[in-house]
């Protein structure tokens, strides 16, 4: 394995089944990943975006082939296994957010270094900072439900990095926004992929989204049909 | 710990919906923690007067007899033996002598029990020494009960008719002396207590008893033949196993309200999991595990249990502490159910009782609050991410 690489995928398949048979989202996907890339898996709805950044995100396990985490296989893992894989050394971006409802601001980016049981001040101090990255520090007693849903995926960003992950995994996360806030939240994201070196990888339809990445992987019916550098 | 924190601030963070629950179980936890102490002040207060108006240290029976067969009080009485004579001279023994009788209140005919006591005895709080007093008729004391059903009052007058020990009737006047107050029905309830002295008489069993009540000192050398000691465990079963059914009786009012407020409980939990899928997917995404995500549900759900011991605690500690000062009024017509019951009871906390109703009340939520939070090890955590139903 090519240690510059943090995710590799091999011969990557994955049936789902239906009705009698079943359906395939992925089909033989090759593709590695190195540190610090800011890359796009692009397509129409059901071309296996999402499914793709489930597998590598270890919250779903290949039918056929490999997928290669931060040197662990996916398929191979256990269920907690897979946990601590996501909790130590991956982020992810919803594109409904999924901030905790009843927390803060503070508390819901706070949440992913609960896990990692650090102290309360390393914690606090992570949380100020990851806040002052994505520019909402004046926010931190605010709950979700008082807030834009630009500042609320800007909090979905500070809870992604806090823990300053290698990894960040992006599902559609402007496709909610306006252009202005999406243009926000994309320079944000691109800054802390140079500044922390974090690999992003994003599943996007959105051309806002496309403008910013420096790869772009095209998949059509579950197969790679372009894999270019922007 | 983590769980328990987390826990901690989704319980708060859900508001009202968390404080309602809090609210319905504090108040069960008050009020089983109440009743169990009305029981147990019930039991302690039922005990204490029996021991003070009925039982004594003890009971020394004659063979044969048997105070639920009056059938035995015919051949139940003998004299008694000098060492017995020599504890009642000291006043650490009160016999009793019981015959049947009748009486005729208000042209009424009525069964009762004549007892013959001691008038100088210091074991029973029946105040015997009104018997003491000059009448141009026989002294006779009775309870309040005894009063009510037969309609004398203090002064009055009723004939009394008795078997002797031949079996020949004959009757007398008796003058109500005194009515006294007692809660104890096996002293009250159909009977009528005279000096031991007169009843011997008129029922020619000289230096006889049926019984003997002793005082908390005396020690049993099981010497006496024709006696047989009963010790408290024989003469408080009775009383100790229908408390024991009234317990249980009780229990069934508060396992329905325990079951009201587990449902509360569990409809909270199906309902949190049902509604927070995203949640759950969002939790399994940050690296916690389907068994931490099951555990913080259940540590969710019973921590309702923990806040409600709290806040019970803050109106309950002064409103159980009130209520064991001015005790619970029994409804009228409590002492004719035939066990020792006070007009007011005081309940009798413990913190063993306390202690138990919290774990029981903390152990059955957390048991309600798992059972729906299972689900969540069956969900697919791309799906719940989603907020899919699964």
């Amino acid at each position: 394995m090519n240690n510059s690489h943090i995710v590799i995928t091999e011969g990557l398949v994955k049936h789902y089944p239906i009705g009698g048979g079943y359906f395939t989202a992925l089909d033989g996907i090759d593709l590695q990943f190195g540190t610090g890339e800011f890359a796009g898996v692009v397509g129409p709805s059901g071309s296996g975006k999402t499914t793709l950044l489930n597998i590598i995100g270890s919250l779903d396990s290949p039918s056929e082939g490999k997928a290669v985490i931060l040197d662990q296989s996916v398929g191979e893992l256990s269920q907690k296994q897979a946990a601590h894989l996501r909790k130590k050394y991956l982020g992810f971006i919803f594109q409904t957010y999924n901030l905790l409802p009843v927390y803060t601001v503070f508390e819901n980016v706070e949440f992913p270094l609960l896990l990692l049981n650090m102290s309360v001040s390393d914690r606090r101090k992570a949380v100020l900072d990851a806040l002052e990255w994505v520019g909402l520090n004046d926010k931190i007693k605010s709950r979700p439900a008082q807030l834009s849903g630009g500042e609320c995926q800007r909090v979905a960003i500070a809870r992604a990095m806090v823990k300053k992950p290698r990894l960040v995994l992006a599902d559609e996360p402007t496709a909610n926004l306006d252009a202005a806030n999406s243009h926000h939240i994309l320079q944000t994201m691109e800054k802390l992929n140079k500044d922390l070196d974090t690999t992003f990888i994003f599943a996007t339809h959105d051309d806002k989204v496309i403008k910013y990445l420096k790869r772009k992987i095209t998949l059509e019916d579950g197969k790679v049909i372009k894999d270019e550098i922007t | 710990m983590t769980a328990i924190k987390l826990a901690l601030r989704n319980l708060i963070g859900a508001g009202l919906r968390t404080w309602l629950s809090v609210i319905v179980l504090a108040f069960i936890l008050i009020l089983i923690i109440w009743q169990y102490a009305i029981i147990d002040g019930w039991d302690k207060m039922a005990i204490r007067d029996m021991i003070a108006w009925e039982i004594g240290g003890g009971q020394i029976w004659t063979e044969g007899y048997d105070p639920y067969d009056p059938f035995t009080l015919e051949d139940s009485h003998r004299a008694l033996p000098q060492s017995f004579i020599d504890d009642i001279e000291k006043g650490n023994m009160a016999p009793i002598l019981i015959t049947q009788a009748s009486i005729y209140p208000e042209g009424r005919i009525m069964s009762i029990l004549l007892k013959g006591i001691d008038p100088s005895q210091q074991v029973s709080e029946l105040p015997t020494g009104k018997l003491l007093e000059e009448y141009d008729a026989i002294p006779a004391i009775i309870g309040r009960a005894m009063a009510r059903d037969s309609k004398l009052n203090i002064g009055d007058y009723t004939t009394v008719r008795w078997r002797d020990v031949d079996g020949t009737f004959d009757a007398t006047e008796l003058v109500i002396a005194d009515i006294f107050k007692s809660d104890v029905p096996a002293v009250d309830n159909g009977q009528m207590w005279i000096s031991i002295d007169n009843l011997r008489e008129m029922t020619q069993m000289p230096g006889e008893a049926t019984l003997i009540v002793t005082d908390q000192d005396y020690t049993w050398t099981g010497e006496e033949s024709g006696w047989v000691l009963k010790d408290y465990d024989f003469l408080l079963k009775d009383m100790r196993e229908m408390i024991r059914l009234k317990k249980v009786g009780g229990s069934v009012f508060y396992i329905i309200l325990m079951l009201l407020a587990m449902l509360a409980i569990f409809d909270t939990q199906v309902l949190s999991i049902f509604r927070r899928q995203k949640e759950i997917g969002t939790y399994m995404a940050m690296g916690m595990t389907r068994g931490q995500v099951v555990k913080l549900f259940t540590v969710e759900g019973a921590m309702h249990s923990i806040l409600a011991v709290i806040l019970g605690a803050i109106p309950g500690i002064p409103l159980l502490y009130y209520l064991a000062r001015v005790g619970y009024s029994m409804p009228a017509g409590s002492d004719s159910m035939g066990l020792p019951i006070a007009e007011t009871i005081y309940p009798a906390y413990s913190v063993g009782l306390i202690l138990s109703v919290m774990i029981l009340v903390i152990i059955t939520t957390t048991i309600v609050s798992f059972l729906p939070s299972r689900k969540i090890s069956r969900m697919k955590p791309t799906e719940a991410i989603k907020g899919k139903l699964q």
